[in-house]
């Protein structure tokens, strides 16, 4: 072992005195400290201890304002009155319970059980009884202050949307914070029963809209009545969102659906900013603001047609005809296939020991890509996908954003499915089967996508191969009017694909609602063109004896869903969108009207009439 | 190992009664503050006797091995503990946001407490070389400021504000006894200074709030002001004699936070008073002034400085516990010793009275 040093010493003992100096001034620091307040202020703390004597009230802060793109209100605040009683207080007046159930119009035992609910509160925190109640029980219980001790009546903002479900899936939104989130804030603290968003916007703009909440001390006597304030916090407002959306194309939007069921997006896609969300059916964001009611929860969440799922982004489905966009380029890109490559069809194609067919019963016959397009030869596209095989399809799908989420900010965004045949070898173990490379070039099979990635799609080719990413929120800014935030166009990336190719696609999606024959005629308009295309996403297989015609007998949920995806004017797209009518059946005659309604009114068009569909069932409206 | 007999008739007994008396006046605050809590598993007091028993045991093993053995493996020991708080920050059991614990078994402990410990014993291993003439300058210490930062950082990032200033407490304490240069501590001052606005922005947005409530109170009523603000109500309300023992309100009617660690000195004073409270800060003095007199009478210098070292993290404890509590500082999250619930806390306090002890017992010897 080393020998311990023992040189100087005395520098040790030289500071010794001084540290008895230092060491006796803390401790009478602390002396002088207590006596202030235990002798000179005693009185006075232990009045204010001995009743418990304050009592903290919240003072939450105003959420911030959700407008739309050209400052319209779509979510603000509003006053509502709370009554809240001190438990504690009860004791001392048995009374004021029955005295206030009264008033309210609510049972003793309604009362109890709400104090009951609360096991985890702080003595002597108020509880909530009765929130938002109406003007002539405020009144009733305001001039009985003075004989209820222990009630409280206090002014909380409440949210409130103007428009009911208007883009409800996207607004999103609230409810109280639970455990976890409250365990989650540590450093933005929540209080117990505070606000939070729960979903769409609401939930992820959650702190900028939140704002910082005030509070109040209150000195109370002993009967529990208010003396005076202690310590009083100001509440500052959270900050006003912006969206991208406009409410008149979004209200469109949403009266075309009538009672059909799907999703529709439109976008700017120059800037990838969403012009109109809309998913039905949809819910009230209001019964969530007030507490919703347990069987209005179950009634929400057992609904068959998932009135809670933003389907724009969270509903996947087989993208049919629509794929053909992807098929077609990766044949022309491959240089499997030029415009004028020939195939035919006989309503039928025979591959294996199967029969696989073309909706139009009597076939296409000779047919090359512009009229494959514009009329969606199945057949035509079955070939060639034979040709160009899986996994270059599926390169060029993943060019265009599908089997990925495209990253728009709102939660529980899907990813989709682009099957290829290592994807199918990790999944299942088995090898692709030639076979299966028929269904998937016409966007059925393993192929599954969210109607946001569909509208990705088009605009992609709408916009020269270029892809943004879709957004929701424009700027943040607070309550001055200054700019926080601000969300600036973003491109994701560029598809790696020819400006050639896209031309060739481009005309062919403009002659599918132009040319004679185009199966999206019903969008066409007489100001400007449309280009898009129709499809068709089997919900289950049909038999292969079946008869169009027995369709319409089909209980609903087997019918199939009806997509259309467009984008206006031609030659210079200001809007593109994506349309899915869920068990709607064909996308020319279920999908497309909607499209055009939404289109005329973004671009400023005279409504055109009504279409009158033919009493003979013709050919095109079976078009997939 | 042969103890040498003196070692028994040297036994700081004194040392040891106060140590015994601060602890047993512990164990009977918490179990008044925290008797009417509602709480499943085993009581509180029941869980800080336990620890207290192997607190005692360490403790005694600690004490009775010679210091010199401290002395050899101070590095190595001061390597050990770090390389646990590094262990935590990984493995850490993330429990709100704040990772503190490492867990062994059904034990979990706080590696920053014994970080406290090996950098005091690095620090005497350090300075027992001695300086020139004057004193240490700056050009002789960049060692000890890496010990200093190389845990502070880590420990700053769990986030645990209050065990990082005890750090530099301790540390400038050290400074100051072992006698550094006035130019040399004035130039860290000052660089102290610049570098304090920076750190600012490392602290999380609570620990900001605490601070700047602490200026002013009422910023924050709901939240940190108001543990400020109750707890200068408990305290004050117990007057002169105070409200007796299990009579205190504010404790038991929960307006206190953290009532059974940090602000543990709140209900000794509500339930004991202004004599109770001076009657426990007596003792504690007496603790503080005993063991600087151990650190100036042992025997090297090893030895005097891990003493001191000691002395000045209690005596910082203490003081800037009971400051807090009695709205004098910021809320800055440091237990009191012996009286805060913990165990990790009680243990690492018992560690540096064992080393107190054991510097005091051979004191003759050599």
């Amino acid at each position: 072992m080393m020998e311990l040093n023992t040189q100087r010493m005395e520098d040790f003992k030289g500071i010794y005195k001084y540290l008895l100096v230092f060491v006796g001034v803390a401790f009478f620091l602390i002396f002088i400290r207590l006596w202030f307040l235990q002798v000179i202020k005693g009185s006075e703390l232990r009045r204010l201890s001995e009743n418990n004597c304050i009592r903290l009230r919240e003072n939450p802060a105003d959420r911030g304002m959700l407008l739309d793109r050209k400052g319209r209100i779509l979510a603000h605040n509003r006053p509502s009155f709370e009554v809240y009683l001190v438990p504690e207080d009860l004791k001392i007046n048995p009374g004021v319970l029955i005295k206030v159930g009264a008033m309210l119009n609510m049972t003793q035992g309604e009362i109890e059980e709400k104090i009951k609910a609360q096991k985890r509160r702080a003595p002597f925190k108020p509880v909530k009884i009765k929130s938002d109640i109406d003007w002539n029980e405020l009144a009733l219980l305001e001039s009985n202050r003075v004989h209820l001790p222990g009630l409280i009546v206090d002014v909380r903002p409440r949210r409130a949307y103007d428009y009911g479900d208007l883009a409800s899936h996207l607004i999103g939104y609230l409810g109280e914070v639970d455990e976890k989130e409250l365990k989650q804030s540590r450093e933005a603290p929540y209080r117990m029963g505070a606000q939070i968003g729960k979903y769409g916007v609401e939930y992820r703009w959650e702190n900028d809209l939140r704002g910082v909440d005030g509070g109040r001390q209150i000195e109370v006597d002993a009967l529990g009545r208010e003396i005076r304030p202690i310590g009083i916090v100001e509440p500052f407002p959270g900050n006003n969102l912006f969206l991208t959306i406009d409410l008149d194309l979004q209200r469109t939007a949403e009266e075309a659906y009538q009672d059909k069921n799907g999703a529709l997006i439109a976008m700017d896609p120059k800037t990838g900013y969403i012009l109109a969300m809309v998913s039905k059916p949809s819910f009230e964001p209001d019964t969530f603001a007030r507490n919703i009611l347990p069987e209005e929860w179950k009634s929400l969440v057992e609904n068959p047609y998932h009135p809670l799922q933003n389907k724009g982004i969270q509903g996947q489905y087989p993208a049919g005809s629509v794929f053909k966009i992807i098929t077609a380029i990766a044949g022309l890109e491959s240089g499997m296939i030029t415009p004028d490559t020939p195939f035919t069809c006989t309503g039928a194609f025979h591959y294996g020991n199967r029969d696989f067919r073309c909706w139009k019963e009597g076939g296409h016959g000779a047919i090359s890509l512009h009229r494959a397009i514009v009329e969606s030869c199945d057949s035509y596209f079955y070939q060639v996908g034979l040709k160009v095989g899986v996994d270059l399809i599926a390169h060029y799908a993943n060019e265009f954003g599908l089997g990925r989420a495209t990253g728009i900010s709102l939660p529980h965004e899907k990813q989709g499915t682009v099957p290829s045949s290592s994807w199918k070898k990790k999944r299942f173990g088995v090898p692709w089967y030639s076979g299966e490379t028929l269904s998937f070039s016409v966007g059925q099979g393993y192929l599954n996508a969210t109607p946001l990635q569909l509208l990705m799609l088009i605009s992609g080719v709408a916009n020269a191969g270029k892809l943004y990413l879709p957004q929701v929120v424009e700027k943040v800014e607070d309550i001055y009017g200054r700019k926080l935030k601000e969300y600036p166009p973003v491109e994701l990336r560029r598809a790696d694909v020819s400006e050639k190719t896209l031309q060739i696609v481009q005309e062919a999606l403009r002659g599918a609602i132009n040319d004679p024959h185009g199966t999206g005629w019903t969008c066409a308009l007489k100001e400007v063109k449309v280009a898009g295309k129709t499809g068709t996403a089997q919900v289950v297989r049909m038999p292969e004896n079946f008869k169009k015609e027995d369709r319409n007998r089909m209980p609903l949920k087997f019918r199939d869903h009806a997509w259309f995806v467009a984008y206006a004017p031609f030659e210079d797209p200001r809007i593109s969108i994506a349309v899915l009518v869920e068990h709607g059946g064909f996308g020319a005659s279920a999908a497309a009207p909607i499209a055009k309604k939404v289109i005329e009114k973004y671009l400023n068009l005279n409504p055109s009439p009504p279409l009158k569909m033919t009493e003979k069932q013709s050919d095109l409206d079976y078009a997939d | 190992m042969q103890i040498d007999r003196r070692l028994f008739i040297h036994f700081d007994w004194a040392l040891l009664g106060i140590v015994l008396a601060i602890a047993s006046i512990g164990i009977l605050n918490l179990y008044s503050t925290t008797a009417k809590i509602e709480m499943s598993g085993t009581p509180l007091y029941l869980k800080q006797i336990f620890w207290l028993l192997i607190g005692l045991a360490v403790m005694v093993a600690i004490a009775f091995i010679e210091y010199r053995f401290y002395s050899d493996f101070a590095y190595i020991i001061y390597s050990i503990a770090f390389f646990l708080l590094i262990v935590v920050l990984g493995y850490g059991i993330i429990t709100s946001g704040v990772q503190r614990w490492v867990k062994i078994g059904s034990l979990s402990f706080q590696p920053s407490e014994f970080v406290k410990i090996s950098f005091i014993l690095a620090l005497a291993k350090f300075f027992h070389q001695p300086p020139h003439q004057k004193g240490y300058s700056l050009k002789q210490l960049p060692l000890p400021f890496f010990l200093l930062l190389l845990p502070m950082g880590l420990i700053l990032k769990q986030p645990d504000l209050g065990t990082a200033i005890i750090l530099v407490l301790v540390f400038f304490s050290i400074l100051i006894f072992v006698k550094i240069r006035w130019s040399s501590l004035l130039t860290i001052g000052l660089a102290g200074g610049a570098v304090v606005p920076l750190l600012w922005n490392f602290l999380k947005e609570y620990q900001k709030k605490r601070i700047l409530t602490f200026f002013n109170p009422d910023l924050d009523p709901l939240g940190a002001g108001y543990h400020l603000i109750q707890s200068k109500i408990a305290v004050g309300s117990g007057g002169i004699i105070g409200k007796g023992f299990m009579k205190g309100t504010q404790s038991k009617l929960g307006f206190l936070p953290e009532q059974q660690t940090d602000f543990i000195f709140s209900a000794l004073g509500e339930e004991w008073g202004l004599i109770g409270s001076l009657f426990v800060i007596g003792l504690y003095l007496a603790l503080i002034l005993w063991g600087l007199r151990i650190a100036v009478q042992a025997k090297d210098r090893f030895s005097a400085i891990l003493a001191f070292g000691v002395v000045a993290m209690l005596f910082w404890h203490v003081f800037i516990n009971i400051g807090m509590v009695l709205g004098m500082m910021p809320v800055v999250g440091i237990p009191l010793p012996l009286l805060s619930y913990g165990g990790s806390f009680i243990i690492s306090t018992l560690i540096g009275v064992g080393l107190l002890l054991n510097v005091s017992m051979r004191r003759y010897l050599f």
